[in-house]
């Protein structure tokens, strides 16, 4: 049940999209997301869906697999579905008591719901073909310009990486925390809500316990490689642009002209 | 006959590229009283088993019956199942979370559906067992050495009175004299207490003086099921799956090799040394 949670867990396979830049990819959802805002037109999702659905065939990553990223957002999915369809004011289709449904609630109920998807979908299948070292290795190449401001980019970076790096770990703690419990006769199912908070009180104190754990030996082994932050700090692998990054960029831009043309003259 | 296990298959991320069989096939018979080693190298599936043998994992297929029923059966009650074949994680100390030893020990007792007075007297007697001093009753398991930590959890699950106790590398990284002490509280578990002992390890030594059975994974399957000198036997098998037969076989290997007639088969210190005393008198 705890690894259905596919936030921040790399899915191993060779293809062109594992192999691009991570700010290719970065940059890339990022745009995609903004995609998904400025226009509310159906033929607009359509195409982001499509481009979506391309990008995922050349990743390899099976589609039920992705699909398990929206699990956790089930219920906020619905909760904006629901207020979106029963809010908005318009042409009454059904009602019923002080509810009622409209044309105009159901559009914005649909387009809510499809970008929503969407945007978990987008950037589940970036962190899903990027390790998250390359990410954040990412992250802190993209925010260089930052430092002139004297922002501790390095360090940000650094932080990200490490809770990211940590996900999966604390996951496979608390699935580890859980069987033992559950051995020793505990019960995280039944009973009613306040019942349920409190059965996880043997779960969520060892898993502290083991994360303060795992914080302190990482300082100490980080110290004890002589870590002192970003100053003068080189990389192993540095980043580079190879020309399936240009690619990428292209048929990015091809996406927007795309999603454009479409929002503004199709109707 | 107490639990059988009949053709287990369960994989690990099933569907995905890292899809990967843990247990290919797995079916044996534990007898009661019995106490069986399961030895195997990392990543032989070990874990993965003694973890269906209180249905914490459910198999792709096979099933488990415990006492005749079958445990992945809907209706199963699989909280009890749990208080009647024990299991003890490896590092089980990382489970712990009361605020005294006392209530650490009566978790369990209590989840099993005692009241305060039973579920103490369970735990008090529990920890008796595992051999912690009265003055650890009211401390904090946080306050406890890494030994006695163990011996808590251990005794955690000891207080749901389990009648199958299965130990996943109860000996991980302790010193050599808490290796010893627990081995010998394990086996007094069983001459004493008539507990059925599941023994997990990936060391030969650990298992080869307790167990009167062992069994032997490689890459999820059962390879040998025997007694533990047939099994021993299979020296340059058990090496090539990463194991090690115990030292003492490879010490009269080594001597029937030199030319001294003696016969193979001890495995533990004390059979072997008077293997060499009756061969050198």
């Amino acid at each position: 049940m705890i690894r259905d949670i596919t936030l921040g867990q790399y899915y191993q396979t060779e293809s062109v999209i594992h192999r691009l830049d991570p700010r290719t990819k970065l940059l890339g959802t990022l745009v995609y997301l903004i995609s998904l805002f400025i226009f509310t037109k159906p033929w607009v999702f359509v195409t982001a869906a499509v481009f979506l659905l391309l990008v995922l065939v050349l990743s390899r990553v099976p589609l039920k697999f992705m699909l398990k990223g929206l699990r956790p957002i089930i219920f906020i999915l619905l909760f904006t579905i629901i207020v979106n369809m029963f809010w908005i004011k318009g042409t009454v289709l059904v009602s019923w008591w002080k509810l009622s449904i409209t044309v105009e609630g159901l559009k914005q109920a649909g387009s809510m719901g499809t970008r929503l998807i969407l945007l978990i979908l987008g950037s589940n299948l970036m962190t899903l073909t990027t390790t998250p070292t390359r990410l954040t290795n990412a992250m802190e190449s993209l925010m260089r310009p930052l430092k002139l401001i004297k922002v501790p980019v390095h360090e940000i970076a650094m932080m990200m990486s490490i809770a990211l790096r940590f996900i999966p770990i604390l996951l496979e703690e608390t699935d580890r925390i859980m069987k033992a419990q559950l051995a020793r006769g505990a019960d995280f199912e039944s009973g009613n809500v306040f019942k349920k908070a409190k059965s996880l009180v043997p779960v969520l104190v060892p898993l502290f316990i083991s994360a303060f754990r795992r914080a302190n030996d990482l300082a100490m082994a980080m110290e004890a490689r002589c870590y002192h932050g970003g100053k003068g700090r080189t990389q192993y692998k540095p980043l580079k642009y190879k020309a399936r990054d240009f690619v990428a960029y292209f048929i990015l831009v091809l996406y927007v002209a795309a999603v454009i043309v479409i929002g503004k003259f199709i109707t | 006959m107490k639990l059988i296990a009949d053709h287990l298959v369960y994989e690990y991320n099933k569907g995905t590229a890292q899809a990967r069989r843990a247990l290919d096939d797995v079916s044996f018979v534990l007898d009661s009283g019995e106490f069986v080693g399961l030895i195997g190298h990392t990543g032989s599936g070990k874990s993965t088993l003694v973890q269906h043998l209180n249905a914490l994992l459910k198999p792709d297929s096979g099933s488990i019956y415990y006492e005749g029923a079958d445990i992945y059966e809907k209706d199963y009650d699989r909280k009890a199942l749990r208080g009647k074949v024990g299991l003890v994680f490896q590092y089980p100390e990382y489970q712990l979370f009361e605020e005294t030893v006392l209530a650490e020990v009566s978790y369990g007792p209590k989840n099993m559906g005692h009241d305060k007075k039973e579920a103490e007297l369970a735990a008090y007697a529990a920890i008796k067992r595992v051999g912690l001093e009265d003055e650890c009753f009211d401390q904090s398991p946080f306050d406890l050495s890494g030994g006695q930590k163990r011996r808590v959890a251990i005794a955690s699950v000891l207080a749901m009175k389990p009648e199958i106790l299965v130990l996943d590398e109860p000996t991980a990284g302790l010193d050599p004299a808490g290796r010893t002490e627990l081995l010998d509280m394990i086996a007094e578990l069983k001459e004493k207490e008539g507990m059925t002992i599941v023994l997990v390890s990936h060391s030969m030594d650990d298992v080869a003086e307790v167990a009167d059975r062992i069994i032997v994974m490689d890459k999820g399957k059962i390879v040998f099921d025997d007694i533990p000198t047939e099994v021993f036997k299979h020296v340059s098998e058990l090496e090539t799956m990463g194991l090690a037969a115990p030292e003492m076989s490879y010490v009269l290997r080594d001597l029937k090799a030199a030319g001294i007639p003696v016969n193979e088969g001890a495995i533990t210190l004390k059979e072997t040394k008077e293997e060499i005393l009756r061969v050198l008198s």
